[in-house]
């Protein structure tokens, strides 16, 4: 009975938040390279991300879930399409050229 | 007196003077007349604060017809110019004024209204539905159209006008270049304007995802619809971008940030990378919604069921996806080198695919059925060459090593006009003619509508086949003048007669309004077309909740089927309706943006903290007001159902 009620995906999902922010606060308390900075950020704020919509945002629980994983994907989509779009276009075809 | 200084125009001229008279006598006239004839009650309760869908559509079309008539006298007034070499109507700082608001105006003050205006008032009625989602943030996404345009129209008269093109490009469009207001006013009513526009976005999203009639899958939407959702998909996603861009070119400009400065580690060119990543997403947000229109057109014209319809459905989705994947065509000449411009090349020529299947699939949809010439149907088989003219130019555009010849030619100017007047202007004049029965009760004269159409489709030929000549010369894009020697003289005279054949094309449409409105009969029924949509399976004109009883939807064509199988559509008793209530709140917040713009153009702050505060007031209000909206009782209804010829 105690066990259904309490909502132990929520805690742990809480817990490891927790974890994620101090792992990317480490990059400020510690020195490392820009690049390894860098990584631990966006892979952190990444699943960070994920963690927030799906388990408090409460994404996939209702009956429109497909509809609202498809737009989920198809924006990230267009993200990465826009920014390494304008990386490439703005950024690396001139340091490789 | 310093403090009005500002508001003087850097570079007057004398049709600017007359212009103010102008618009002082109107305004006046406008208020004088209202009071006159007593209508301050009837346009504040049934428009100012209306959340009726309907009636926001027709609110968007009318507007986007304003500003057609704007954007055209800043056309003919270029085409006049450039006439004739080394013509001296406009001097170079007026030339480079009207281009950029003629740009501005025409793109999202009357393309973008005008399909936002026949969604709005098309896409309810044809998935059955009583409003849009959110009707409240359906008012305050006009009244923020309304007052960005306004905003943005105003600029001329007072304190100067942007002048930096439509795409407004840095390092001219910074305070270094552009020294005068006017392309604050860009900057800022351009944002107030998007925001509304991506709030429509959301709405029809959730509107055509969540409020379908019973039985209407994803596939038995109609094409308009389908046209409609993806559109706002790409709007949700676009505007954004632009809505950071204009943000961060108003910090330059009025906060001495330097994100597009080209000292102080800017990036000039970011500017036109962002404003592209929205722009070509842009030309697909308003070519799909047209290509919906055509869809329905044709498929009633042709009197048979759209051809192929899930490939149409496919190539708008793969569209959609494209649209994102193509922008660095617009400024391939930027250095970024062969192999960036070969993959944008590539995805360039590969979203003419998609769109040459939707060609054929019209084609084909022709080809097998019985035609009725009509003038929104001979608008559609207008628009079909002419179009493909414009489009395989745009395919031209697309090869980048062929496109450091055409960029910023002519060429360049005639290959946007070939694909924006047939595919979006005659598909917004096909829809005007189309719907206007449902709208207003009478059709249109339909001999001088065909009159109009050839007259415009002619014009558009004789305005901008020329430029594919003189472009390919040499003559540049945006320049108010070239030399006798050049010869470029003959093709821009040509040019001049096709202006004047538009402008006589479109007064003729405004002539068959108003000789409709004196002659038309007045008893066409709900059906005039004999069309398949469940648009027309309601009254005309329209009950405010636009269905009595929830349409029960079985086939992609319930409507037709229902018409010609002789089965019920509305198989529901009627029931109380719940309406929402109107509200004076968007207008209000649609004026205190306008002026919270205004003091933002001129940097001034303690009015613009003023209206910030009156803007989070009105939404504090809007956030605790108790409204439940009304319901419309069963009598009413049935009373209502019976005078409009009974309950269907
Ligand atoms: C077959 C599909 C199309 C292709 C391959 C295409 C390709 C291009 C290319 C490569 C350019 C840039 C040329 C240059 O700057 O040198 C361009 C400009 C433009 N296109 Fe298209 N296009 C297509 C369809 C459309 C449609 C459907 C619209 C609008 C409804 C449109 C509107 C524009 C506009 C407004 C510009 C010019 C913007 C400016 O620089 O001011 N195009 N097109
Ligand atoms: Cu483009």
């Amino acid at each position: 009975m105690m066990k259904e009620l309490f909502p132990m995906k929520q805690v742990m999902g809480f817990i490891f938040s927790l974890v994620l922010t101090a792992v990317a606060l480490m990059v400020y308390f510690f020195d490392m390279s820009f690049a390894i900075g860098m990584t631990i950020l966006l892979v952190t704020a990444f699943i960070q991300a994920g963690l927030q919509l799906v388990l408090f945002m409460h994404a996939g629980e209702s009956e429109d879930k497909n509809a609202i994983y498809i737009t989920i994907y198809y924006g990230v989509l267009i993200a990465i399409f826009t920014i390494l779009g304008s990386l490439l276009t703005m950024v690396w075809t001139y340091q490789f050229q | 007196m310093e403090f009005f200084e500002r508001f003087a125009i850097p570079h007057p001229s004398p049709a600017i003077y007359a212009s103010m008279v102008a618009i002082a006598v109107v305004s006046i006239a406008i208020v004088v007349g209202l009071t006159y004839f007593k209508k301050w009650g009837y346009l504040w309760r049934e428009w100012l604060t209306t959340v009726d869908h309907k009636r926001l559509g027709i609110m968007y079309i009318i507007a986007a017809i304003l500003m057609l008539f704007r954007g055209g006298a800043d056309a003919i007034m270029m085409r006049a110019q450039l006439s004739a070499p080394e013509n001296k109507l406009l001097d170079a700082q007026h030339y480079n004024e009207i281009f950029t608001t003629h740009g501005v105006v025409m793109i999202l003050f009357m393309a973008m209204p005008f399909i936002i205006g026949f969604m709005n008032f098309v896409v309810p009625l044809q998935i059955g539905a009583r409003d849009v989602a959110f009707p409240r943030l359906n008012a305050l996404s006009f009244w923020l159209f309304f007052a960005g345009a306004m905003l943005f129209n105003i600029s001329f008269v007072v304190g100067g006008s942007p002048d930096a093109g439509w795409t407004s490009y840095f390092p001219l469009a910074d305070n270094e270049f552009s020294t005068s207001v006017g392309t604050n006013y860009y900057m800022i009513a351009i944002q107030i304007a998007g925001l509304g526009t991506l709030a429509t976005g959301i709405n029809f999203l959730t509107t055509i995802l969540k409020m379908r009639a019973p039985g209407m899958t994803l596939m038995k939407m109609p094409m308009f619809t389908w046209s409609a959702l993806i559109t706002n998909v790409i709007i949700v996603f676009a505007f954004p971008v632009l809505t950071v861009a204009l943000a961060m070119g108003t910090l330059d400009r009025l906060f001495g940030t330097h994100f597009f400065a080209s000292t102080n580690g800017g990036m000039d060119m970011l500017w036109a990378n962002l404003f592209w990543v929205w722009g070509h997403p842009e030309v697909y947000i308003l070519i799909l919604p047209a290509f919906g229109i055509y869809s329905e057109v044709i498929s009633t014209f042709a009197r048979r069921n759209l051809y192929g319809y899930k490939s149409m459905v496919a190539s708008m989705v793969i569209i959609s996806l494209l649209s994102f994947v193509v922008w660095v065509h617009h400024f391939f000449t930027m250095g970024q080198g062969a192999f960036v411009n070969s993959i944008f090349s590539i995805t360039t020529m590969a979203i003419a695919v998609p769109t040459g299947v939707k060609i054929f699939n019209w084609l084909l949809t022709l080809y097998k059925g019985k035609i009725v010439m009509t003038t929104p149907m001979l608008y559609s088989m207008l628009f079909i060459p002419l179009f493909t003219l414009g489009g395989v130019t745009g395919v031209m555009l697309g090869m980048s090593a062929a496109d450091y010849q055409y960029h910023n030619t002519m060429f360049l100017v005639a290959h946007f006009h070939m694909v924006i007047i047939p595919g979006v202007v005659f598909a917004m004049l096909a829809a005007l003619y189309y719907y206007w029965p449902k709208m207003f009760g009478f059709m249109l004269n339909d001999r001088l509508g065909k009159i109009g159409a050839w007259i415009i489709a002619i014009g558009t030929l004789v305005a901008f086949m020329p430029m594919f000549i003189s472009g390919l010369d040499g003559q540049a894009r945006r320049m108010y003048t070239y030399s006798e020697a050049s010869g470029f003289g003959i093709w821009n005279m040509i040019s001049m007669v096709g202006a004047l054949m538009l402008a006589a094309g479109f007064a003729l449409i405004v002539y068959n309004i108003y000789y409709s409105f004196r002659h038309a009969p007045r008893d066409i029924g709900s059906d005039p077309w004999d069309a398949r949509t469940l648009e027309w399976a309601t009254h005309t004109p329209i009950p405010e909740y636009n269905f009595a009883t929830m349409p029960k939807i079985d086939t992609y064509e319930t409507f037709w089927d229902s018409k010609k199988k002789g089965t019920t559509l509305f198989p529901d008793k009627i029931e109380k309706i719940h309406m929402p209530n109107n509200s004076g709140i968007p207008f209000i917040m649609g004026i205190i943006f306008f002026l919270w713009g205004f003091s933002f153009v001129f940097a001034m702050w303690i009015p613009l903290i003023i209206c910030t505060l009156g803007i989070f007031a009105c939404m504090a209000y809007q956030s605790f007001e108790n409204d439940h909206g009304r319901y419309i009782s069963i009598e009413e209804i049935e009373e209502t159902e019976k005078e409009l010829g009974g309950k269907r």
